[in-house]
């Protein structure tokens, strides 16, 4: 019951799902239909998930009076008040939960990955160091193709954009196909595993 | 009025993420908590009213479609998954939800094996198809350890090495360009908007 019946459900769909992608029969489409009508109402539930181990995370930290405690207000504060002003007045456009969107989290998103930058050029002066044939190819290959994606680039010489695409086109376009070789075997793998029963984590601890 | 607040708010915090540049500070720590808190935040709502209001609560409570009662318990039960008596509960809707897994398997193996391959195996009539030939072969050869990478094979597989260090190469050129136009963005913003400084 706690174990076998779930354990059950995903190698029954499992096989199912299989057949339905050879059998392109009514009844296997209708059963498609139904599970996809099923699973948005189910998944819909799952963000209570985050909300949950977001909350207990701070909750513990303000409880605790862990070291940046008071901290924890803000995210339990922000959550709580964003969501309220969602639920209050809507989420179309011209409401105040757009209001929020758009002069809190889209700043705060967008200058939280521009940071990146600053950081991954710091590490970029640590790897990139030209210490043996490979570095020195990454090296190249990176300098050459943020020059491409740049005017400056083509006002040193017009061949760095047409080297740039070649880069992209063909050794670039060689690894990204093995790799997605390499990833499609895995997925396969996997994805047989757990519908043979052979992957259980998912099911999490306990009995 | 709430436009210019809003511009304010933003401004501020951005110059609080940036402020990270020189340390780790309580206006960083401020905005950081702040960005889970409110993204989190604005998922739930979206969740609600473009997810569980037309897939659950309308079929289940307008239409009256009472099958629908199954899947909306089957969903409660991830609520469980804090409970340390029936956090089994939760198992039920990662097991329907795992299902689907079953598609996977040939649609993998369509779009990230057969049409990877077919792709590679066109006729070589130019020299960049035989270099991208050679170099999906030498990279795949290079991830196959049942025989040791010595003599000719050896030297093969590390020309796969050096096609992948260029496509890391393309691949962290492109990430940088990525983020530094998010930065370009910012700073315009600040620059533009905020302080008015540029057109």
């Amino acid at each position: 019951m706690k174990r076998t019946i779930p354990l059950l459900i995903v190698i029954i769909l499992g096989m199912m799902f299989v057949m339905h992608t050879f059998v392109p029969h009514k009844v296997s489409q209708d059963f498609y239909d139904w599970f996809q009508k099923w699973i948005k109402v189910i998944t819909s539930f799952a963000i209570v998930l985050g909300v949950g181990s977001l909350l207990m995370v701070h909750y513990s930290k303000i409880k605790r009076k862990a070291p940046a405690w008071g901290y924890s207000w803000v995210t339990i504060a922000a959550l709580v008040g964003t969501s309220a002003v969602g639920f209050i007045w809507g989420i179309d456009e011209g409401t105040p939960y757009m209001w929020i969107f758009e002069n809190v989290n889209a700043p705060l998103g967008a200058t939280m990955f521009s940071l990146l930058a600053f950081y991954m050029a710091s590490a970029a002066y640590k790897a990139f160091r030209a210490r043996s044939m490979e570095a020195t190819l990454l090296l190249i290959a990176a300098i050459i193709v943020m020059l491409g994606r740049v005017s400056i680039g083509n006002a040193i010489t017009h061949w760095i954009p047409d080297i740039t695409q070649w880069i992209l086109n063909v050794p670039n376009l060689a690894a990204k196909r093995a790799i997605k070789l390499g990833v499609g075997l895995g997925m396969t793998a996997t994805s047989l595993k757990i519908i043979l029963g052979i992957e259980r984590t998912y099911l999490g601890g306990g009995k | 009025m709430m436009e210019t607040i809003g511009i304010w708010l933003a401004a501020f915090l951005t110059l609080s993420m940036f402020s990270f540049l020189y340390k780790d500070n309580p206006f960083y720590k401020f905005a950081e908590h702040l960005f889970i808190g409110a993204s989190l935040g604005y998922g739930i709502p979206y969740t609600f009213f473009n997810v569980f209001i037309p897939y659950a609560y309308n079929p289940l409570f307008l239409k009256h479609e009472y099958i629908l009662i199954i899947p909306f318990l089957i969903g409660i039960g991830y609520w469980f998954r804090f409970s340390n008596n029936l956090s089994w509960l939760s198992r039920y809707p990662i097991a329907f939800g795992l299902g689907i897994v079953g598609m996977g398997v040939p649609m993998s193996i369509h779009a990230q094996i057969l049409v990877q391959m077919r792709t590679m195996m066109l006729p070589l009539t130019n020299i960049n198809l035989i270099l991208i030939f050679i170099g999906t072969v030498s990279i795949l050869l290079y991830f196959f350890f049942s025989k040791a990478h010595k003599g000719v094979y050896g030297k093969f597989t590390s020309i796969g090495i050096w096609f992948m260090m260029i496509g890391f190469g393309a691949s962290f050129g492109y990430t940088v360009m990525a983020r530094l136009s998010l930065l370009i963005g910012r700073l315009q913003f600040l620059l533009s908007d905020w302080l008015g400084l540029i057109n």
